[in-house]
């Protein structure tokens, strides 16, 4: 069933991790002890002009060095380290987890519009598809993913998680059916910038998976929250969507709402359907999208999932439970359930 | 009477109401709870003729199965207060999420604010047991979806609340719906039957608006006022032309 | 040595206890089993096709119709069917014709291919409650749009759609020329597909005056004897087909003998009354796939590309390649024709040993074009031996964006399939130009049986979809995950991308 919770700071300030582990542990009921995560935005101000690469080696000696080297093939790594954890009783250190700050080659890829992240869209999609051991859970600028199998709480402490902050964080109670245990199959799931906190199942995993394939995008992760960060990617990044028209492609409202449309938008949302109808997602789900200046919280066209907002001050609050913001932000105000299909929008205002 | 407190911070649901049974047992004719932050289940399941009274965040399934009680929340509740709620009341100052009064088979539920999506889903009546569900407000769609009995009662204070929600009674083959105003065709699910609600309707629907109006401290008087648009089963078996036999 | 007669086919007996003598069987026989001597019903038995046309019209049940009551001996290779055909061409040196589809017993993908159903993690949606999106667009789609968010936070689509025949239920009526079938048997197609909201193919035989009304919902057909063909038959169709082949006949033309070109068939083919409509081969304007695209563009040009052009395609080895090339083609809609497509009459040698299963065409079509990143732009039309609401559900989860049925449509009409549309005297009305036979297939009540089958279909479909907890038909399209198999071997299943069950 799941848990999830995100939250912006419009004017940019930062928080640290502590409240949003309380958060996500307050929807225990949602997970089930096998995975959780957090993303926050923010967190490496040092490097903040670098794509933080976050790696799970299942082995540093057998792996570590051909990513090293692939990296090195198509830029510079500035600095890299085992990321900081503690050593915790519940948490079983199945990977080592290892972060670099990379600075791809732009004339590496002459021919792209966008050339510094199709190399490390490319570097992502290589290593998860051709290395065995070797997993890149989080690739965007000044961004960091934790996750692992366990409950929030102990995730949350295993990477210190306090230690971090950020103007964005997303967070992740996971109760999985597909891959129980990997750390891998823990959410956010991470692609550049963009980040995805979802709740449900998607039952049109098999055609969107085809589809965004087709553009050159490849699902490693064996569950189908992956597709949705590639999805945003495709339809925000690269065909210039914003943000409401990619929830629009991604749960569009219904044909026959569509047919009462006054002419101009039943144009639009003809055209939205007919180009983005492998995007639809379709089956129940509830999720959080963010990127470095905004975040977005969306559920399927017929609410199968709950999902619920709430405001104080510069803060956008979304989770699947108003006990989970209240945790946050006891005085929370404009408590409110998005329709379904409808986004809930936070952007930065700095 | 005998009234007690509880102070629900931190607390997980099972002592909970582990907590208020031991209440009910001992005979408390008042219990107090405050402090709740999205505990769910409370009075799961609760028999007996007695008064709770929640503060806070109210989780899921709110007053499941529950027979007898009567529950005031001040605040919202999550997902389906009343599911499969068999006497009884909740009355929730706030707003709830989706699916409430799923399956409900007796009692009244109170809502002063809007509620979700599929409010209402699959309630039913027998015998003597109809249960009733009244909004302050609005309901998202497919409010009364499959309904097989009972009452659902929407005052609808925002007047145009509902013009864009669909499916309203989709499948209803028992039971009736009252919105106050008037409701798009579009906005109706598959067999249903619209029609201006009529004085005998009216006269079902008069002690509930009192009693809401009582419980929320509103002037009933616009609301007595207002024309009320009925919306029942088409048929009791909406679905049976679809089949033949192999 | 003589080879003598072959046992019958059919034995005939009517059953004196029961019969009336009252001769509609007589009647109703178009093949001259029956007849009546001295008030009793006599049967020559070795007439039979086994239509049941004997059988429906029979008030009394008293007819009784057995299959082979004399056989050869049981040989594993040395077939009935393969028994005859040698008789057959000892006597007559001669191509063996036979109609509708393959009739030899490949396995049926479609069989050996089960749906997924959801159970907990996701709920199944109830079609009959909830919205469930059956609609289909088949034609071009853009790869992307261009939107442009205004001042006022309008967004303004700058980009233009082609048009696209917008289909209420993903089930459309293929090409059954007139001709092949009679004037009542497209009347009774024609008016079911426009009240239902779908669409129906003229064929190769041009448009019959009488069904100028319903031109909105048909698909003309420009096939490579350009029967029927000019400026006016391209306007009246809401899309034009261009078949190169026909999944029963794969690489071959057709023929519709000058018996059958009566004048009616005359004036819609224009042609003269009794010749014989000999359609080539190939087109002998196209030789190649840049020709292809001659013809795609220049019917586009004559109609100011207001009319989506299809592309039809028998189902071949090589399909996936070749609808990589039409979808470049300018093309808005490919249909892949699967071997086991009907047809009023072909060489037995093709119909029963030439072309691939529908089934693997269409999965290794949308997989090509997947990876060439333009499946989408392009639809794909799957037909040849859809039987049944499960068959259409499994084809677009392999891909398909809609089917066409053709022999599942006539038998709404009455057809039995018995095979012998090539005789011309379909006693069903059906496969034949022979007034009084024509005449017994009543439009009104053909057009509302097959209504009837498409809306059973789709309902079905609906309930299929909302079990695997999709609300809508795109999700369900390509989706090869709500799939699995059933002892297909490995390499059919890496064709068609789907798991065994229990993986």
């Amino acid at each position: 069933m799941c848990g999830i919770i995100g939250v912006i700071d419009r004017k940019r300030e930062l928080m640290d991790g502590s409240s949003i582990k309380r958060a996500l542990s307050k929807m225990d009921e949602r997970g089930s002890g096998e995975g959780a995560g957090y993303v926050a935005y923010g967190v490496f101000p040092e490097f903040k002009n670098y794509y933080a690469i976050h790696v799970f080696f299942d082995n540093i000696h057998e792996s570590k060095a051909a990513v090293d080297h692939l990296l090195s093939e198509w830029g510079i790594v500035v600095h890299d380290e085992e990321i900081p954890t503690s050593d915790h009783a519940k948490i079983r250190k199945i990977h080592t987890p290892w972060r670099y700050f990379f600075k791809p080659d732009a004339t590496l890829m002459p021919r792209s519009t966008a050339p510094e992240e199709d190399i490390v869209a490319h570097i992502v999609m290589k290593v998860n598809t051709t290395m065995a051991g070797v997993l890149v859970f989080s690739s965007g600028k000044n961004i960091g993913v934790f996750k692992a199998s366990g409950w929030p709480e102990d995730v949350a402490e295993f990477y210190k998680i306090h230690e971090y902050k950020g103007y964005i964080w997303l967070g992740h109670n996971r109760y999985p059916t597909n891959t129980p245990g990997w750390w891998g199959g823990a959410h956010p799931f991470n692609l550049l910038n963009w980040s995805v906190v979802h709740n449900g199942e998607i039952t049109s995993y098999g055609t969107n998976r085809r589809y965004i394939e087709s553009y050159g995008y490849h699902c490693t992760m064996f569950t189908d929250t992956e597709v949705v960060a590639y999805l945003v990617d495709l339809l925000v990044r690269k065909h210039g969507l914003s943000a409401e028209m990619a929830v629009k492609a991604l749960a569009p409202p219904f044909w026959d709402e569509i047919d009462r449309m006054p002419e101009k938008a039943r144009l639009l949302h003809t055209a939205i359907r007919l180009a983005y109808g492998p995007a639809l997602m379709n089956g129940p789900f509830a999720i959080v999208v963010a990127n470095e200046d905004s975040i977005v919280g969306f559920t399927d066209r017929i609410k199968l999932r709950p999902l619920v907002s709430g405001e104080y001050g510069n803060r956008l609050y979304i989770s699947s439970e108003e006990a989970a913001i209240r945790t946050m932000e006891p005085d929370v105000e404009n408590i409110m359930m998005p329709r379904a299909g409808s986004p809930i929008i936070g952007r930065l205002v700095v | 009477m005998n009234s007690i407190e509880i102070d629900a911070k931190e607390l997980h649901y099972t002592p909970l109401n582990q907590q208020i049974r031991k209440a009910v047992r001992e005979g408390a004719g008042k219990i107090t709870v405050r402090n709740l932050m999205g505990q769910r289940f409370i009075a799961d399941g609760l028999k007996g003729d007695v008064a709770l009274d929640l503060h806070g965040v109210a989780g899921g399934d709110l007053g499941m199965f529950m027979s007898g009680p009567h529950i005031t929340l001040y605040g919202n509740a999550d997902h389906a207060p009343g599911n499969t709620m068999d006497a009884g009341s909740i009355v929730i100052h706030g707003s709830a999420g989706d699916a409430v009064a799923h399956s409900m088979r007796g009692g009244k539920i109170f809502v002063r604010d809007t509620i979700g999506y599929r409010g209402g889903i699959h309630m039913k009546q027998y015998l003597d047991k109809c249960p009733v569900l009244v909004l302050g407000d609005s309901a998202r769609s497919f409010l009364g979806e499959y309904m097989a009995g009972g009452l659902i009662l929407v005052l609808r204070q925002s007047p145009d609340s509902m013009d864009d929600e669909r499916g309203i009674g989709s499948g209803i083959h028992g039971g009736e719906i009252f919105i106050r105003g008037k409701i798009g065709d579009d906005c109706l699910g598959v067999g249903t039957k619209k029609d201006f609600c009529t004085n005998e309707g009216i006269t079902r629907i008069i002690p509930l608006i009192h009693e809401f109006a009582a419980k929320f401290g509103i002037d009933p008087d616009p609301l007595l006022k207002s024309e009320y648009t009925r919306i029942s089963p088409a048929s009791a078996r909406p679905f049976a032309n679809k089949y033949t036999w192999e | 040595m003589s080879i003598g007669t072959v046992p019958m086919k059919f034995k005939v007996s009517v059953d004196s206890e029961q019969c009336m003598a009252c001769a509609r069987c007589v009647e109703n026989c178009s093949y001259g089993v029956f007849r009546m001597e001295d008030g009793v019903v006599r049967v020559s038995s070795r007439h039979c096709v086994a239509c049941h046309r004997c059988l429906a019209m029979c008030p009394r049940d008293a007819i009784s119709i057995e299959s082979r009551p004399i056989d050869y001996r049981d040989h594993p290779l040395w077939t009935t069917g393969v028994k005859e055909a040698i008789f057959n061409q000892a006597r007559t040196g001669k191509i063996i014709v036979g109609a509708m589809g393959n009739a030899l017993p490949y396995p049926v993908i479609f069989d050996r291919l089960v749906l997924d159903a959801c159970q907990v993690t996701n709920p199944s949606i109830d079609p009959l409650r909830e919205p469930m999106e059956l609609r289909t667009y088949i034609g071009k789609k853009p790869s992307h749009l261009d939107l442009r968010t205004k001042e006022n936070g309008d967004v303004e689509l700058m980009s233009t759609l082609v048009p696209n025949l917008k289909l209420e239920t993903p089930i459309m009526i293929g090409h059954m020329s007139y001709g092949a079938i009679s004037l009542n048997a497209q009347t009774s197609l024609a008016k079911a597909v426009s009240q239902i909201g779908t669409f129906m193919g003229t064929g190769e035989g041009g448009l019959h005056e009488s069904l100028y009304p319903y031109q909105d919902n048909m698909i003309v057909q420009v096939a490579s004897g350009r029967f029927g063909v000019n400026i006016d038959y391209l306007e009246r169709g809401a899309a034009i087909e261009i078949k190169i082949g026909q999944g029963a006949k794969p690489g071959i033309g057709g023929h519709l003998p000058g018996e059958k070109v009566n004048k009616e068939v005359s004036v819609t083919r224009m042609i003269p009354e009794g010749s014989d409509a000999i359609s080539p081969a190939p087109h002998h304007d196209i030789y190649s796939i840049e020709d292809l695209k001659q013809l795609v563009r220049s019917l586009k040009e004559a109609t100011e590309w207001k009319k989506p052009v299809f592309v039809k395609i028998a189902a071949v080895h090589n399909s996936a390649a070749i609808a990589a090339g039409i979808a470049r083609s300018s093309a808005d809609a490919i249909v892949i024709d699967g071997f086991r497509g009907g047809t009023g009459a072909a060489p037995r040698v093709f119909r029963d040993h030439v072309g691939i299963p529908v089934e693997a065409a269409i999965a290794s079509v949308d997989a090509k074009l997947r990876q060439q990143g333009i499946r989408n732009e392009v639809s794909v039309i799957a037909s040849g031996g859809i039987r049944e609401s499960a068959d259409v559900a499994k084809i677009i989860a392999l891909g398909a964006d809609a089917v066409y049925i053709g022999t599942a449509a006539l038998i709404a009409l009455g057809c039995r399939v018995c095979g012998t549309c090539n005789r011309g005297v379909c006693a069903w009305g059906i496969a034949t130009q022979r007034p009084d036979l024509v005449k017994r297939l009543d439009p009104e009540i053909g057009s509302n049986q097959v209504v009837n089958l498409i809306h059973g279909w789709t309902d079905e479909l609906a309930e299929l979809m909302g079990a695997a907890g999709i609300n809508s038909i795109e999700s369900l399209r390509g989706n090869r995950d709500r799939l699995r198999s059933y002892m297909l071997d490995e390499a059919l299943m890496t064709v068609l991308d789907v798991k065994s069950v229990g993986a």
